[in-house]
């Protein structure tokens, strides 16, 4: 750990993750990220839209989106926001360990969601016989939700891999501004998660 | 001159600071050089389109050759020419402008540079490997899909990877206008070739996004076998057309916003006058930029989305030419009554108000819905963008290149060749383009191979060719220039136009790696002016003399832009055979490992010493 | 584990602060999953899709919202450029959506 960026008990600034400029600059820059994504998810959205009936005589939405899975892959998401904005509580307190432990939870609750979307995915493959290639509907579906999920991989392996890295060192001023970043980034996927079981499950049983 | 720079060094030293360069006058530089190469490059294609078309029925290069061509110039001159010349513009200036010692994510903005170029040369390697792409530079579906042979790959593949290193690009000179400004620099204290960065930056971040999707529905309709463009089952190839202009109105913008700046930047100095309606000019950008998100369908008129959408998107289009018309005003003023100085950076600036107009005017007449059935796929159309793309951006370049050129190489570039440059590229823009509005108007569809004799199109393709030779033979002096100041052009001082007013006129030519010994305080717009003004002939620093942090280069960016071109390539041709999925896993393996060595690895970067720093004469 | 997880070093206005800060998290939470519910049950419940589809796109916002004015805090101070580029993409997010809902019909 370097010199000037460990932290000292007698002067903690309110919140470790814009004490530094780079901190500010990655969290501003990630908030600008998230400006971009709103714009890729907004596409994929619209592309959906415009192919949601387009079944090609194959499965439509509503023969195949059930209800009770959509509802525990929401939760589970949304339960891993609630703990993650618990890990950056933690971090404000500069209680390191339980902010650890808040966003392993979140990393567990995050493996859940990942494991029901592949069943999800399997379940339509195998016993709809419903493909990437079925019809336009199929290659939307996949491609909407599947950007959201490749998302999930990508925010998983980035929160393992800082927490790994950091598990022995404590907070420092330098990686509070990487869980800080991460957390948004987490909230983004939720809130695209928010749209799609509104826009793509629930609007595709009630239509 | 920094200690380290004026130490004599071998080629593999220079080759390898420049590989791991994170300073962003180097990138700057860089980019400027590779959009230079790619610029003389798509020059070349045009050259080939207009020999083709010298005559009627000419056999110079084949119907299939052909379509390469103007696939090739128009996506190079676009996303490999045009915008990286102005990115390493803005890399190179905006920092030195908002009194910056660098931009805010440094190793993201090599990463950037480096996976632009990669996108480049992965698009031109197609030349040698089967074809290259000849769906158009819009690569409108269905004939995109269907294209046989791997050109479109090879098209979907590296705009892909350069539009993420644009999108890195505009993120990340948002960032550092937002937190880095020195002292004193208000928003409304920013130069406007600052701001007009600033929200070119803001239309890349919402523009390529849309690009990003449509490659990718693209990609998975040619390699995956997906639907979306496929009628067959139910696809609707409207959608690409609908996401590439999305994307492309904006990108137009993208382009000309910051040629804006640059020509706000050079009147005010030779005029000797500050800008006329700064506020006015800041609220224009804003305004066109916010109206060219909602215009890009005028591309569509023909396509029938009804006489509703079409109402609308005409009209909105039509209200971009006021904001525009402010700017054109305000330039007009500040030149009115001022004491003008004409030299080369000048005579680009003057050229460009009027060409601009006109393109600017028959952009006003194509926006008309019910006039454009007429103009549509007409050399009309071609006319109206070239004057708008050459009298606004490239001329943008060419002025901005001449006006900053002291302050990146640190040399004056010639005068005379400027001015034999520019006269020929002049006359031979408007000989090559001004005639194709007629051209158009008599008929004459865009992208065709050849044209028939007797029906009055042989005169006016030959002027246009002879035009298009012109333009050359003025870029070829621009460039014997740069090369002769390179070698015989002596040093330049730090303000050497004398007039200089912003930030970057008060450094030395070039600026140090460190750009400020001490941040400048800005006391209002025009900083060094103001100084000058009140008998001072530098800025007030802001703060004592002290230690200045900098950032460790880093080979990374080059190692990852390596890993996802290895993975490109393996998309293109897993199609043939699944041995290359290996290519693409073990492409993705090397990047994202290489992302994952840049995120475990604590980089402090290091310091320049105070001591160092006082035995330094400015 | 270092020098650095000295909870009682941080004054205690600031950590009232904070745990008020954590209630309204936890309220705002709990709504959200109360609006997932009701989304879900309207969907459920056969009910006209004249009512239900403006009811649960609804709640979707109002649930987006909360994430970003709570969860990403964009209602606290220095988040206005944020929120005017955020808006800004929101925009276009929408005008987008809106045309391949009404102009791409075959």
């Amino acid at each position: 750990m370097s010199q000037e960026h460990s932290l000292n008990p007698e002067n903690l600034p309110k919140d470790p993750a814009k004490a530094t400029l780079e901190g500010r600059n990655k969290f501003l820059g990630l908030w600008f990220f998230l400006g971009g994504e709103t714009v890729l998810f907004a596409s994929l959205f619209a592309t959906y839209l415009a192919l949601r009936n387009s079944t090609a005589g194959g499965p439509s939405s509503q023969d195949l989106f059930g209800l009770e899975l959509v509802f525990i892959m929401t939760i589970l998401l949304l339960t891993s926001s609630l703990t993650s904005v618990y890990a950056i509580y933690q971090m404000k307190n500069y209680n390191f360990k339980k902010m650890q432990l808040w966003f392993g939870i979140t990393a567990i609750l995050g493996l859940g969601f990942l494991g029901f979307e592949i069943y999800e995915f399997y379940h339509y493959i195998t016993d709809y016989g419903f493909t990437f290639r079925s019809s336009a509907f199929g290659s939307a579906f996949y491609t909407l939700v599947g950007f959201h999920g490749g998302h999930v991989v990508f925010g998983l392996s980035w929160l393992i891999a800082i927490m790994v890295r950091n598990a022995k060192r404590g907070l420092t001023l330098q990686n509070a501004p990487k869980f800080n970043t991460w957390a948004l980034y987490w909230h983004f996927i939720d809130v695209v998660w928010v749209f799609i079981f509104t826009v793509v499950y629930l609007m595709g049983m009630v239509s | 001159m920094s200690i380290a720079s004026t130490q004599k060094r071998g080629f593999g030293a220079i080759l390898w600071d420049y590989l791991t360069t994170v300073d962003h006058k180097k990138i700057g530089n860089m980019y400027i050089a590779a959009g230079a190469f790619f610029f003389i490059l798509g020059g070349l294609e045009a050259l080939i389109i207009r020999i083709q078309l010298v005559k009627p029925e000419n056999d110079f290069i084949s119907a299939g050759l052909y379509n390469e061509m103007i696939t090739m110039h128009g996506t190079t001159m676009i996303f490999f020419a045009a915008t990286p010349l102005l990115i390493g513009l803005m890399n190179a200036i905006m920092p030195l402008q908002i009194g910056a010692r660098d931009v805010a994510f440094p190793f993201l903005n090599s990463l950037g540079f480096w996976l632009f170029l990669a996108g480049g040369l992965l698009m031109n390697c197609s030349w040698f490997l089967g074809g290259a792409p000849d769906a158009g530079w819009t690569a409108y579906a269905p004939l995109s899909v269907v294209s046989p042979g791997h050109g479109t790959d090879f098209y979907v593949m590296g705009l892909q990877l350069s539009g993420a290193g644009t999108l890195m690009g505009g993120i990340n000179f948002l960032v550092t206008i937002v937190t880095m400004r020195a002292p004193g620099m208000t928003y409304m204290r920013m130069p406007l070739f600052t701001w007009t960065t600033f929200i070119a930056s803001v239309l890349i971040l919402f523009a390529f996004p849309a690009l990003t999707v449509g490659l990718f529905l693209l990609m998975f309709d040619r390699m995956f076998g997906s639907a979306f463009f496929d009628i067959a089952l139910g696809g609707n190839s409207i959608i690409w057309q609908h996401l590439f202009w999305i994307f492309g109105h904006p990108e137009v913008y993208i382009l000309i916003l910051p040629a804006f700046g640059m020509f706000s930047e050079i009147l005010p100095v030779f005029s000797k006058k500050r800008l006329f309606g700064y506020t006015s000019m800041v609220f224009a950008t804003i305004l066109i930029a916010f109206l060219g998100f909602m215009v890009w369908a005028h591309h569509m008129f023909t396509v029938g989305l009804g006489p509703t959408a079409n109402a609308i998107f005409s009209v909105a289009t039509m209200a971009i030419a006021v904001p525009t018309g402010i700017k054109i005003f305000n330039w007009l003023a500040t030149m009115w009554g001022g004491s003008i100085k004409i030299n080369s950076a000048m005579l680009w600036t003057l050229a460009f108000i009027p060409s601009f107009t006109i393109g600017g005017m028959t952009g006003v007449m194509v926006a008309i819905s019910t006039a454009d059935y007429q103009y549509h796929d007409t050399y009309f159309v071609i006319a109206h963008f070239h004057y708008v793309i050459v009298g606004g951006v490239v001329f943008g370049i060419l002025a901005g290149l001449t006006y900053w050129w002291p302050k990146l190489f640190g040399k004056v570039l010639n005068e005379t060749l400027g001015k034999i440059a520019f006269w020929l590229f002049f006359i031979g823009f408007h000989l090559t383009f001004f005639i194709q509005h007629f051209l158009g108007l008599m008929g004459m569809p865009r992208r065709y191979w050849v044209f028939l004799e007797g029906q009055g199109l042989d005169t006016g393709n030959l002027i246009s060719t002879i035009g298009a030779f012109l333009m050359a033979i003025g870029s070829v002096v621009f460039v014997y220039n740069v090369i002769i100041t390179s070698i015989k052009g002596e040093k330049a001082p730090a303000d050497p136009w004398g007039d200089g007013r912003t930030l970057e006129w008060s450094i030395p030519s070039p600026p140090p790696e460190y750009n400020f010994k001490q941040l400048p305080l800005v006391r209002g717009l025009d900083p060094l002016w103001i100084e000058k003004m009140e008998g001072n002939n530098k800025m007030t620093p802001a703060e004592p003399l002290d230690d200045i942090h900098m950032p460790n280069g880093s080979i990374l960016p080059f190692i990852m832009t390596i890993g996802f071109t290895i993975a490109s390539f393996g998309f293109i041709y897993q199609v043939d055979h699944s041995a290359w999925l290996i290519a693409v896993f073990g492409g993705m393996a090397i990047a994202l490992g290489t992302m994952l060595a840049r995120s475990l690895k604590d980089d402090d970067g290091y310091h320049i010493h105070k001591e160092d720093l006082e035995k330094e004469v400015d | 584990m270092t020098n650095n997880t000295n909870i009682d070093k941080i004054n205690s206005f600031q950590k009232q602060e904070q745990k008020q800060e954590m209630k309204h998290q936890v309220i705002t939470f709990v709504l959200m999953i109360v609006f997932t519910l009701i989304a879900f049950l309207a969907v459920a419940s056969d009910l006209d899709k004249i009512f239900v589809i403006p009811l649960i796109l609804i709640l979707a916002v109002v649930q987006v919202g909360f994430q970003f004015y709570y969860f990403m805090h964009m209602k606290d101070k220095g988040h206005e450029i944020i929120s005017t580029l955020i808006f800004s993409g929101i925009w276009i997010a929408a005008v987008a959506i809106l045309t391949f809902t009404t102009i791409i019909w075959w």
